[in-house]
């Protein structure tokens, strides 16, 4: 386990059965602007979370601060998280420079025959075997991300954060992406944090949706629909209500 | 259509063209069927656009210039002592090999801009990647140089005199002097202007700060590396001219130099042609190692 984020953040000692991650009292401030607001979550190991929530609810910085990444963010609170983290971005974050494969093996420590193999099997998983000396310019955005996907699995993570990384994909293929996520999930089980304005995208995929408002939670709601998820599916429709409501937007909205 | 029907009943456009009238080129065509991509041979250009390609565009200019030349020299209208005939200069150029006269200059000349070139190159990436990589080397070195680049370099060449003589050492130093600045600017703002996205990613794969530099700077940095090497090999070229003509004893310039003392025009213009191929290869030997250095970098130019 690794504690950091924050100057102000306490170290503390780790039981066995921990959590795969564990957030108490995290207070994260922009100015006077208190973006995160003494927050506590917990994710079990292998547990699929998504956080949902209005652009400005503090969803992303949540995610900063988990990957270590709020560096002079003013804020207090503990944070932990497992030794192996892997964050998938919005923008596939492709060096353009660097063939896909080396992208995939980017920083991957080991002998370097062992780590181009686990990349080689990382591109065969997310469909893209063959690819390996492509330039990233030459892929599509879902093939990017894909890309992306195996640099993430690829270091083996025990908790995968993902800031809504299918956002900027089309319809199609953000449909795609989510079988390719959840077969990913079902294989490593990582724990994972998803960052999503999607509603239906937090329902197909997590356990559990967490949805965040002004820096708190204001619903959390167990996932229990099982492996095949269908929008169709009444108890789907019903949970999509609750959630909608619980960001504030109104049903009309969503019929008309 | 129908559309366009009651458009030109109501007057609005001017030339009638009703909707029976067959897509131009397409006889026999089904009607009512809208005009696909016109059947022409050639690809209707761009209607705002300046028109078709003209073939070998970068040669026209250069062939009608040594046209007005060679119809110059034929007709008398210039005087040989002014411009000498393009004849007169080959048959020159042809005697200077023969003496070995050009190649042995041609070899000081080169052997010049190469060591002023290496030398300038070196410091330049030096330079660029202390200050670029770090503060302290920045507060310590980046000031200096923007003064040394606000003064031409040509106006150092007296201290350079003074300092190192009228030989070779000066001649390379004042070549480097002017090569490492746009080696130094463009390498320097290339590593500075590396997405900071790409900062981010390298702290989540957990890079070493060598790793950092050899992934993520190093490449990210050569495209305004490149840039300036264009720019400094024209630059080498430049300070070649200037040097090679205080108090040298070998070279192109001092070659011309000589020739002017005794008069010799069609020496002189011989000069110019060599320094002009010289400036043309080099520029496009750093072009060519740009496409190839560059091949991930789908830009406009490719």
């Amino acid at each position: 386990m690794a504690t950091h984020a924050g100057g102000l953040t306490a170290v503390v000692e780790v039981p066995a059965d921990a959590p795969a991650v564990a957030v108490r009292g995290l207070v994260r401030a922009y100015g006077e602007d208190r973006v995160l607001d003494d927050l506590d979550l917990e994710l079990g190991a292998g547990e699929f979370v998504a956080i949902l929530g209005r652009s400005g609810s503090g969803k992303s910085t949540l995610l900063r601060a988990l990957a270590g990444l709020d560096h002079g963010v003013a804020g207090t609170g503990e944070v932990r998280v497992p030794d192996q983290v892997s964050v998938v971005f919005q923008d596939s974050r492709l060096l353009p420079w660097a063939r896909v494969l080396d992208n995939v093996v980017l920083g991957l420590g080991g002998a370097r025959r062992a780590a181009r193999d686990a990349g080689r099997a990382a591109l065969a998983e997310v469909g893209l075997a063959g690819r390996e000396l492509a330039w990233p310019n030459e892929l599509s955005g879902g093939e990017q991300q894909r890309v992306s996907l195996a640099r993430s699995l690829v270091r083996s993570p025990q908790l995968l954060l993902a800031d809504e990384p299918f956002g900027a994909l089309d319809a199609l293929t953000r449909i795609r992406m989510h079988t390719l996520l959840r077969d990913l999930y079902a294989r490593h089980r990582p724990a994972v944090l998803l960052v999503t304005h999607d509603v239906d995208e937090a329902i197909v995929l997590a356990d559990r949706v967490v949805v965040l408002d002004r820096g708190r939670i204001a619903v959390e709601r167990r996932i229990d629909l099982g492996g095949a998820r269908d929008a169709a599916d009444p108890r789907f429709a019903a949970i999509r209500t609750e959630l909608l409501d619980a960001l504030g937007v109104d049903r009309k909205d969503v019929t008309a | 259509m129908t559309a366009l029907g009651t458009a030109t009943r109501a007057g609005t456009v001017p030339r009638a063209r009703t909707s029976t009238e067959p897509a131009p080129g397409r006889p026999g065509g089904p009607p009512g069927v809208r005009p696909g991509p016109r059947p022409d041979d050639r690809p209707a250009g761009r209607r705002l656009g300046l028109g078709r390609p003209v073939p070998a565009a970068g040669l026209v200019g250069v062939a009608v210039l040594v046209g007005v030349w060679v119809a110059g020299s034929a007709s008398g209208l210039i005087d040989q002592r002014v411009l000498s005939a393009p004849w007169t200069v080959v048959t020159t150029a042809g005697d200077l090999i023969a003496q070995g006269d050009l190649q042995e200059n041609l070899g000081v000349s080169l052997t010049r801009a190469a060591l002023g070139l290496a030398w300038g190159v070196a410091a330049g990436v030096v330079l660029a990647l202390a200050s670029g990589l770090s503060r302290v080397g920045d507060a310590l070195l980046d000031g200096p140089i923007q003064v040394k680049r606000a003064i031409p370099n040509l106006a150092l060449l007296p201290l350079l005199i003074l300092w190192f003589g009228i030989g070779e050492p000066m001649k390379v130093i004042t070549i480097a002097l002017g090569v490492f600045i746009p080696i130094y600017l463009h390498t320097h703002n290339g590593l500075r202007s590396i997405d900071s996205r790409y900062v981010e990613l390298a702290e989540t794969v957990r890079l070493s700060r060598p790793q950092f530099v050899r992934r993520v700077v190093l490449p990210g940095a050569l495209p305004g590396f490149l840039l300036g090497l264009r720019f400094a090999v024209t630059g080498s070229l430049l300070s070649l001219v200037v040097v090679e003509q205080v108090n040298a004893t070998a070279g192109i310039g001092y070659m011309m130099e000589l020739a002017r003392t005794y008069g010799q025009t069609e020496v002189i213009i011989v000069g110019l042609v060599v320094y002009g191929v010289l400036g043309f290869s080099a520029d496009a030997a750093v072009r060519l190692l740009q496409r190839r250095a560059l091949a991930w970098r789908r830009t406009l130019e490719d």
